[in-house]
């Protein structure tokens, strides 16, 4: 269906995506200036892209976040699959609601709340039963994995409620057993989500700055903490390439994300002849 | 002998709420058998029973002697057809009509062989690449009949199999289904609340309302001797009218309503009973000038609809008797009489029904 778009709605269309992109265009711009001061504009150049690779510093913290981001999304899709499951295949049971509430609430939360609460959390743990020494890598990736899985298991959930729950009942009535209905059946069907949800929670957990600053240690600084404390010292022309590279990893990431979740939604209207 | 299937005093509760109430019923081998009734009256329930998703408060359920009742759905010789198909949609026609068979002892070629037989047997010979995705409705119904009898069940279950198709494909795909289970000689269990559905499809209905099995006939004794007020309502188009039994007389009983009425001698009824009279349609004639018949009366015409091959009226007879009739264009020079604003009615003693209920 077509149908004309007021004058009004374009122009507060344009200057609404104006607030929202014009200022990363400009960053974007300036990534390839010639000039170490950001904001003179002095020609072009990729010399800064050509030393962010020669930063052993930024490096590290990009293996880092790679890393934790990786191994953390892994983790919270794994759960939030079973989240999402218990959520929608079973419909009563004991605690389910204080699980939904508990499932729902870090994403509402304020990062610093979750940040502050791991971090007591992880002392504790260490002063009970010495572990884990300290704060590191594996603090940061359990961090990470406990607020994406509560991500991981929304994306999950809603694909798995429009699932037609026939389609498994027809499969157990075909003579498949349970846990193969699971494999051949309800898998298949909801893959495009589980991808979506990696995606999802990779990114939260790549772009994270609080909750990292949180629980990290010694040696443990991910990207954005490196970004952040280089701002601090004052903001050069190669922080505007990585933060280049990062936006366009991670617009890269939500596209495709987007992209299995509109397939989603495909499925759902299939075209009927 | 027993019986094929075996259906004994199946109840299922929620609660309080009886979905499923007692019910009870056999059926031969080869039978298509519909179970009839508005939505909400338990026949799903009931359907979903058979099938082994729903477990029963009590009553058993045996096929050809062996009880079914705590038989995994996985293991019963029973196989559902879903009203919206339920195809898998991430697989082929193919894929999805073989999907019963690979847990079953067939060799490659021999399940290859029965796919094949199957598509041809519903008219899909050459589909088998396609994915459900890009079939028609009737496509689509014709899939999931096949893969509903891949593993050749001992009984089919067919949840409303024709309501998601349009009216024309409908007609059209009811006699193909009759002429498949006439084939494979399956028995069938088809759910529907569409009264012309299960008349034109079965061998016997069984009426349904509020969990409780209300009668259990041919289509025929369905249509001509309901046995209660909602299977007469439910099944066709029917009129209702009290009146209280007056005399015997040599062949007939005379009863008085709004006018006297003679009704067969066949029904055993006490004078001065009260009992209520039900009437089809196309029993009644409609006349312009009384013919002297038997249980004649004047009514008036309140409203008519022309239907192509005939024409229903409403009419009011005496003491606002309300009754519905239809008139068969089957004559050429008969014309339809919505110029008249009264009429006379007249039907035969046989054509009445008494109700028990």
């Amino acid at each position: 269906m077509r149908y004309d778009v007021p004058l009004l709605a374009k122009l507060l269309a344009i200057v609404g995506f104006g607030i929202l992109y014009i200022p990363v265009m400009i960053m974007m711009i300036y990534s390839f200036n010639s000039s170490k001061l950001v904001a003179v504009w002095a020609g072009f150049s990729a010399k800064w892209y050509r030393e962010l690779w020669t930063d052993d510093i930024l490096l590290s913290a990009l293996y880092k976040s790679l890393l934790i981001g990786i191994s953390s999304s892994t983790i919270s899709t794994f759960f939030g699959l079973f989240i999402a499951i218990a959520f929608v295949r079973f419909s009563a049971f004991r605690g389910r609601l204080t699980l939904s509430l508990v499932a729902s609430a870090p994403l509402v939360m304020p990062e610093a709340v979750t940040g502050l609460s791991m971090l007591l959390l992880f002392i504790a743990m260490e002063t009970t039963f010495g572990w884990p020494s300290g704060r590191g890598l594996d603090t940061i990736m359990i961090a990470h994995a406990t607020f994406g899985m509560c991500f991981a298991a929304v994306v999950i959930q809603t694909r798995l409620r429009d699932m037609d729950r026939y389609l498994e009942e027809a499969a157990r009535d075909l003579g498949e057993r349970q846990p193969f209905v699971f494999i051949s059946i309800t898998l298949p069907l909801i893959f495009p989500s589980i991808i979506a949800a990696w995606l999802l929670s990779f990114t939260l957990s790549f772009d994270d700055l609080v909750i990292a600053s949180f629980v990290s240690g010694p040696g443990s600084s991910t990207l954005p903490i490196v970004i952040f404390s280089k701002i601090r010292l004052g903001v050069s022309p190669e922080i505007n390439a990585i933060a280049t590279l990062m936006i366009l990893t991670i617009s890269a990431m939500v596209l495709m994300g987007s992209v299995l979740m509109l397939r989603r939604e495909d499925r759902k209207n299939p075209t009927q002849l | 002998m027993a019986p094929f299937i075996c259906i004994k005093d199946i109840s299922k509760k929620y609660g309080n709420l009886s979905a499923v109430d007692n019910v009870s019923f056999n059926l031969d081998k080869g039978e298509l058998f519909s179970l009839l009734g508005p939505s909400g009256c338990g026949k799903t329930t009931l359907l979903r029973i058979l099938a082994g998703f729903e477990t029963t408060t009590n009553g058993s359920f045996e096929i050809d002697g062996v009880n079914m009742t705590n038989v995994d759905p996985a293991d019963r010789p029973v196989n559902i057809m879903f009203q919206n198909y339920a195809l898998f949609p991430h697989m082929t026609v193919f894929e999805n009509i073989c999907y019963g068979l690979r847990r079953t002892s067939l060799s490659k070629s021999e399940i290859n062989s029965r796919v094949e037989e199957l598509l041809e047997l519903v008219r899909l010979s050459g589909m088998s690449k396609r994915k459900p995705k890009t079939l028609s409705g009737g496509q689509k119904q014709r899939v999931a009949l096949a893969r509903a009898l891949a593993r050749r069940p001992k009984l089919l279950l067919l949840d409303e199999p024709l309501a998601a198709l349009d009216k024309k494909l409908r007609s059209e795909t009811q006699f193909e289904l009759c002429k498949i289970q006439e084939q494979l000689g399956t028995t069938f269990i088809v759910v529907t609340h569409d009264q012309e559905e299960a008349m034109t499809l079965s061998t016997r209905i069984g009426v349904m309302n509020d969990g409780k099995l209300i009668q259990l006939g041919t289509p025929k004794e369905i249509y001509e001797q309901p046995q209660t007020t909602f299977v007469a309502d439910f099944v066709g188009e029917i009129s209702f009218f009290e009146a209280v039994v007056k005399e015997r007389k040599n062949t007939h009983w005379l009863l008085q309503a709004a006018v006297p009425i003679h009704v067969s001698s066949d029904f055993n009824l006490v004078v001065g009973q009260k009992v209520k009279l039900a009437l089809r349609p196309e029993k009644i004639m409609l006349t312009s000038k009384p013919t002297g018949k038997i249980n004649e009366f004047q009514v008036d015409i309140v409203d008519w609809a022309f239907f192509g091959a005939g024409t229903q009226y409403r009419v009011i007879g005496p003491e606002d008797v309300k009754l519905k009739l239809y008139q068969s264009h089957n004559q050429p020079s008969q014309s339809h009489v919505p110029t008249l604003k009264t009429g006379f009615v007249n039907f035969s003693p046989e054509a009445i029904i008494i109700l028990q209920r």
